[in-house]
């Protein structure tokens, strides 16, 4: 997808603040062509042009197209317009939209079998190499050790081998962290912007999309992933959970124990709003991201001021109120 | 209520019993049509409920537009039934794949996904001196953005701006947001006439500008 793939008139330095046309090639260069399959290129080249290109100012295009021999007149060139802007339209929404939910379940399952498949390779690992070489740290790290020296043994063959094994799984894992990285911001803005991607794609997997996260009260949402203390909960054996995997985020372990229950549940809040925007508008909402910050500076000014039993009553009271829009 | 300030292609017509401002072109989202008359209802269109409250758009039919936040492309169909070349900015993906249908049947409709508040990402492709700069963007900001895209506005063209006071402060009260959005305009605008769009769009103020 660059410039170059329209042909021989295609100039590589582009980007140089013109016109979306300019270093495409030019209908006059084809002559009368009739073949569709260079159209096509053309359209796809202007396109890309459409998607990436910038300028530091407008200019009067349609004339600058004339003039430059691209079109023959205004017509022509919001034909060309219409073709080209249409194309990078629809490819982009479409990249857009192949980055979806359910790859980003699969790509946060896959992570967390590699880095439990690859600890427990790490182990056994260490633990072989353990009777074989001098003691190395436990997990990953000591694999890594391992899997640094040369066998000398058909035994030492495997025992190494194996270390290999679990330290690329880690490296997989890492690198499935890095693609969770790219897509989540594209599946759902303003979650990612909120939660980081991995605690969003975790919200969004375990709550088996981002369409049933949209549709869950906040409450469950503060839950998820506490599955077990809820059930306990339930049935009588336990206090109520006060957050599930939401704990991971900073607003949350970041908080001092006794005001964590607002922490989570204000973070519940506009985690629930912020996964509604994306599923149902999928744009950025600002006022939103801003809401949270002023709440959190809230919750956490109790601790300076030293309160703690009855301001934590006051929200019980009033949190309903503000965290719904 | 006079047809006067209604840009050519644009009328009042009988459509299911009741006179309504129409557009001809393709249905988009299912609104009633008649005789190739596709209703604009101006309940879910700010530049309809602005043409509808009768305000001095100085749109005449045939201009150059750029529409930004044109969402599923509701509003900016029928801009572009009777406009002539029409830049079509919308940022988010979904609402973009109803536009790319939208402007399927429009020869002269350029949709574009791209954000409203850097225009350098498409002052490559949208011309200068524009007739006319449609706004209905729910970002905070939106004078901003206006001052920005000023740039592609012919000096004696005009911005036609719904301003949404919800989306800069929930909590204010919106006459106060509006004065603050009014305020930044007019660093790069002359506004020549504001109207509460209360009766369609609540806490919504239409406005019409010009460049300095």
């Amino acid at each position: 997808m660059s410039d170059t793939d329209a042909g021989p008139d295609a100039n590589a330095a582009s980007d140089g603040g013109g016109g979306w046309f300019e270093a495409l090639p030019s209908d006059a260069a084809d002559g009368n062509d009739i073949e569709t399959e260079s159209d096509d290129d053309a359209t796809a080249a202007a396109a890309a042009r459409i998607r990436d290109g910038t300028a530091p100012a407008p200019d009067d295009w349609p004339a600058r197209a004339v003039e430059s021999g691209f079109v023959d007149d205004a017509d022509e060139y919001y034909d060309r317009l219409k073709a080209a802007t249409t194309r990078a339209t629809r490819d982009a929404v479409r990249e857009r939209e192949r980055a979806d939910d359910a790859q980003l379940i699969h790509a946060v399952r896959a992570m967390d079998d590699c880095e439990r498949v690859a600890n427990e390779l790490a182990e056994r690992a260490v633990e072989w190499g353990g009777s074989l070489f001098d003691e190395v740290d436990p997990g990953i790290e000591g694999a890594r050790e391992i899997a640094a020296r040369e066998p000398e043994s058909e035994v030492e063959r495997r025992a190494i081998s194996l270390a290999e094994r679990a330290v690329e799984l880690d490296g997989e894992r890492a690198a499935l962290a890095e693609t969770i990285g790219r897509i989540a911001p594209a599946v759902a803005p303003n979650l990612t912007e909120m939660a980081e991607s991995e605690l969003a794609a975790r919200l969004i997997a375990l709550a088996g999309g981002l369409d049933p996260l949209a549709k869950k009260p906040s409450g469950t949402v503060q839950v998820l992933g506490a599955e077990d203390a809820l059930f306990a909960h339930l049935s009588g054996r336990a206090p109520s959970p006060k957050h599930g995997i939401i704990y991971t985020h900073e607003f949350v372990r970041g908080t001092r124990p006794e005001d964590r229950g607002s922490a989570a549940r204000a973070l519940a809040g506009k985690l629930t709003l912020a996964a509604r925007a994306d599923h149902y508008a999928g744009e950025r909402r600002e006022r939103l991201h801003a809401d949270l910050r002023e709440r959190m500076a809230t919750i956490r000014a109790r601790a300076d001021d030293g309160g703690t039993s009855d301001g934590a009553d006051d929200e019980a009271t009033t949190d309903g109120g503000t965290d719904d829009e | 209520m006079s047809d006067a300030a209604l840009p050519d292609g644009v009328e009042r017509r009988e459509i299911d019993g009741t006179r309504r401002l129409a557009t001809r072109g393709e249905p988009v989202y299912g609104e009633p049509t008649a005789d190739g008359w596709r209703a604009w209802n101006p309940e879910r269109s700010k530049l309809g409920g602005m043409l509808e409250l009768g305000l001095e758009t100085g749109l005449t039919g045939g201009e150059t537009v750029l529409y930004l936040g044109a969402a599923s492309g509701t509003t900016v169909s029928h801009v572009a039934d009777f406009a002539g070349p029409t830049y079509a900015v919308e940022f988010a993906p979904r609402p973009a794949r109803d536009l790319l249908d939208a402007a399927a049947s429009r020869d002269r409709l350029f949709p574009l996904l791209k954000d409203a508040r850097k225009p350098e990402t498409y002052a490559h492709v949208v011309e200068t001196d524009v007739d006319a700069i449609v706004q209905d963007v729910a970002t905070r900001g939106q004078s901003d953005v206006a001052v920005r895209n000023a740039e592609f506005l012919a000096d004696d063209g005009r911005l036609l701006l719904a301003i949404k006071a919800r989306s800069e402060d929930v909590t204010a009260d919106p006459e106060t947001v509006f004065e603050g959005a009014l305020d930044r305009l007019r660093e790069t605008y002359e506004i020549l006439e504001t109207r509460r769009l209360d009766r369609y769009h609540e806490d919504h103020l239409g406005v019409v500008a010009t460049p300095r």
